[in-house]
C-alpha cells in the first residue's frame, strides 16, 4: 500500500471513529438525526407562520433543498479544516502525525471523508423528513441523476479544496482558531443564496454571491433535483446547466491550484516557526 | 487590602489563620473568578468582533429570508430580538455549562474542589463575567441590527421589560450552573450535548418566531428553557404586533420566570453539592481522560 493510500484510508477510519464513537449507536444516531431536522425545521415554522402553509410554492423548495445541502459546508469544508485544530488542541497528536510516513494534506483528505459519511447522513435525513412529512416536492423519476450525481462531486471537490485551505491558516493562528471554520461557513451561507434567492440581497453586496463557488453548486443541484421548478428565480436563469458546470469546475480548478500553493506555504512557515507542537489551551 | 494585611499580620502574630466568613468568601469567589472573564475580554477585544460578527451572519440570513417571502416588518425585529439573545444561550452553553468539563480538562478542577469555597460562588463568577461582555455583545447586535434593518420597536412597558430580562437572566444561568454539574456527569459528551443543544432549543424556544406558532404543549414544554418566556415576554413588551403573538399573558410569563430562576437556582445548588461529595469520595469526577 503506497503512502498516499495508508495515510487516506487511516484518516477516513481515525475520522469515523471520533465522529461516532463517543456515544452509542443509538444516541449517535438521534444526534444525527435530530440536528440537521431541527435545523431545517426552524425555516419551515417561519415560512409557514407566514405563508400560512405554502409548501408548493417554489421558494419553499429554494429553501428547504438549499438548507439540507448546506450541511455540507459545515461538515466537509469545516470538518477539513477542524481535524488541524483537533490533533493539534485535543488530541495533541499533530506532531506525531507530522513525524510518521504520511501525507498530511491526503491524511486530512480522508478526516474529511468520515465527516462526508455524517453529513451524507444528515443531509439524506433532512430531505427525507421534508419528502415524507414536509410535502417537499420530489419525484425520482424527474430528477436528472447524471447531474446530480455530477454537481454533487464537483461541490464537495470544491468544499474539500476550501477545507484545505482553511486547513493551512489555521495551522498558523494561535487564538479565534475557532471561529475560522464558522465564520468562512456563514458568510457561504448568507451570500451564496443557500436560503433565499440573491435577489433579496442589497445589490451592494449581491456580487459576493457571483463570486462564489456554492452559488452555482446548489442551483445546479436544485435544477437537477426540481427540474423547471428551479428556474422560478431569475438570478441565474440565464446560465445553462453547461455554463454553470463550467464556471463551477473553472472556480474549482483555480482554487485548487490556489490551495496546493496556500497549503505548502502555510504549512512550511508552521513547520520553520515550530507550530505544529503548539498547544494554546485558547 | 490593607485591612486584609492587617487581619494576617495579626493572624501570625498571634499563631492563627485568619479565615473569612462564609458569605464574605463567597463574594469574593465571585469576584475573583469574574475578574478573569472581564479583563481576559479587555485585553484581547477582537472576541467582540468574531461574536458580533458571526450572529450577526446568521440574523441576516433568517432577516433576508423574512424578506423574501414578504413577512410583515415586526418579524424582522423578531429575529434581531432572538438573534441577540442566542449570545446569553452560547454563553451559558459554552462558558457555564461545558466550563467544569474544560476544567477538568486543563487541570483545574481538582483545584476548585479542594480550595475551600464554593463551587455555586466560582459559577456564580462566571456567570457575571461573561454577562457583563454578552449584555454587551447583545446590545450592539440589537443596536446593528435595527440600523441595518430599520427595525421599529414600540415599548409598552420598561419596568416590565427590565424585571422579564432579569428573570430571564437569573433562571438561564441558574440552568447554566444545573448543566454544569451534569456535563462534568456526562464526561466526554459534553461537547456534543452542548452542540446539540443549539438548533433544537433554538426551534422550540421560538429563537427566530413566536413561540406560538408551535404547538401549545411544544411551546408549554419548551417553557422550562427560561428564554422561551423570557423571549416572548420581551417580544410582547417591544413590538406593536407582540400582544397579538404572545404566548401566554406577560404577567403570566414573569410569574413563571421567577419559579423557574428559584428552581434552577435550588436545583444546580443541590447537583453541584452532590458533584463535589462523589469527587471527593471517589476522586473520579476530577480524573482527566481523553
Amino acid at each position: 500500500m503506497n503512502t498516499n493510500m495508508r495515510s487516506f484510508r487511516f484518516a477516513a477510519w481515525l475520522g469515523w471513529q471520533i465522529e461516532s464513537n463517543w456515544t452509542d449507536p443509538f444516541l449517535f444516531a438521534i444526534y444525527s438525526v435530530v440536528k440537521p431536522v431541527a435545523s431545517v425545521l426552524i425555516l419551515v415554522v417561519m415560512y409557514n407562520i407566514v405563508t400560512g402553509g405554502k409548501t408548493d410554492s417554489p421558494i419553499f423548495a429554494y429553501i428547504y433543498y438549499g438548507n439540507a445541502f448546506y450541511i455540507y459546508v459545515a461538515s466537509v469544508m469545516t470538518g477539513v479544516s477542524w481535524a488541524v485544530i483537533d490533533d493539534r488542541e485535543h488530541y495533541r497528536t499533530l506532531k506525531y502525525i507530522y513525524v510518521a510516513p504520511l501525507n498530511y494534506p491526503v491524511y486530512l483528505l480522508g478526516r474529511g471523508l468520515a465527516r462526508f459519511v455524517t453529513g451524507s447522513i444528515s443531509v439524506f435525513i433532512t430531505i427525507l423528513f421534508g419528502v415524507l412529512f414536509m410535502r417537499l416536492p420530489f419525484d425520482s423519476a424527474l430528477v436528472n441523476w447524471p447531474m446530480f450525481f455530477g454537481a454533487l462531486l464537483l461541490g464537495i471537490a470544491t468544499l474539500t479544496i476550501m477545507g484545505l485551505i482553511l486547513a493551512g491558516f489555521t495551522m498558523l493562528i494561535a487564538n479565534h482558531v475557532w471561529f475560522v471554520g464558522d465564520a468562512v461557513a456563514g458568510a457561504l451561507y448568507l451570500f451564496s443564496g443557500a436560503i433565499f434567492p440573491l435577489d433579496v440581497l442589497p445589490v451592494a453586496v449581491r456580487w459576493l454571491g457571483f463570486v462564489m463557488p456554492l452559488t452555482y453548486w446548489l442551483e445546479l443541484l436544485r435544477r437537477a433535483l426540481l427540474g423547471t421548478a428551479a428556474t422560478a428565480f431569475p438570478t441565474l436563469a440565464h446560465l445553462s446547466n453547461t455554463q454553470l458546470f463550467a464556471i463551477l469546475g473553472g472556480i474549482t480548478l483555480a482554487l485548487g491550484l490556489l490551495s496546493r500553493y496556500i497549503f505548502r506555504s502555510c504549512e512550511h512557515r508552521a513547520r520553520e516557526r515550530g507550530l505544529l507542537d503548539m498547544t494554546t489551551n485558547y | 487590602m490593607g485591612n486584609f494585611r492587617a487581619q494576617t499580620s495579626e493572624a501570625s502574630e498571634t499563631s492563627e489563620v485568619w479565615h473569612p466568613s462564609r458569605a464574605r468568601l463567597f463574594l469574593q469567589t465571585v469576584i475573583a473568578r469574574a475578574y478573569p472573564r472581564v479583563i481576559g475580554q479587555q485585553r484581547e477585544k477582537s472576541w467582540i468582533f468574531f461574536e458580533i460578527f458571526l450572529p450577526m451572519m446568521a440574523i441576516s440570513a433568517y432577516v433576508f429570508i423574512y424578506r423574501a417571502i414578504q413577512a410583515p416588518e415586526d418579524y424582522i425585529g423578531f429575529v434581531i430580538i432572538g438573534g441577540a439573545m442566542t449570545a446569553f444561550w452560547f454563553n451559558v452553553l459554552w462558558s457555564m455549562s461545558s466550563q467544569l468539563y474544560w476544567e477538568k480538562e486543563t487541570g483545574n478542577l481538582g483545584l476548585y474542589i479542594m480550595a475551600p469555597n464554593s463551587l455555586m460562588a466560582v459559577l456564580l463568577g462566571m456567570a457575571a463575567g461573561g454577562m457583563l461582555a454578552t449584555c454587551l455583545r447583545a446590545a450592539v447586535i440589537i443596536i446593528l441590527g435595527s440600523l441595518l434593518f430599520g427595525v421599529q420597536f414600540t415599548v409598552s412597558s420598561f419596568s416590565q421589560l427590565f424585571a422579564t430580562f432579569l428573570l430571564a437572566m437569573a433562571a438561564l444561568y441558574g440552568m447554566g450552573m444545573l448543566l454544569a454539574s451534569l456535563f462534568l456527569l456526562w464526561g466526554r459528551e459534553a461537547y456534543h450535548i452542548s452542540n446539540l443543544l443549539q438548533e433544537p432549543v433554538y426551534l422550540v424556544s421560538g429563537f427566530y418566531f413566536p413561540v406560538k406558532s408551535l404547538n401549545f404543549w411544544l411551546a408549554l414544554g419548551a417553557s422550562i428553557i427560561p428564554l422561551t418566556l423570557g423571549l416572548d415576554a420581551m417580544r410582547q413588551l417591544m413590538f406593536a404586533s407582540g400582544p397579538t403573538l404572545g404566548f401566554l399573558s406577560v404577567r403570566i410569563e414573569i410569574a413563571t420566570l421567577v419559579v423557574l430562576a428559584v428552581f434552577f437556582l435550588l436545583a444546580a445548588k443541590v447537583a453541584l453539592d452532590y458533584m463535589e461529595r462523589l469527587a471527593i469520595r471517589e476522586g473520579r469526577i476530577t480524573e482527566m481522560r481523553r
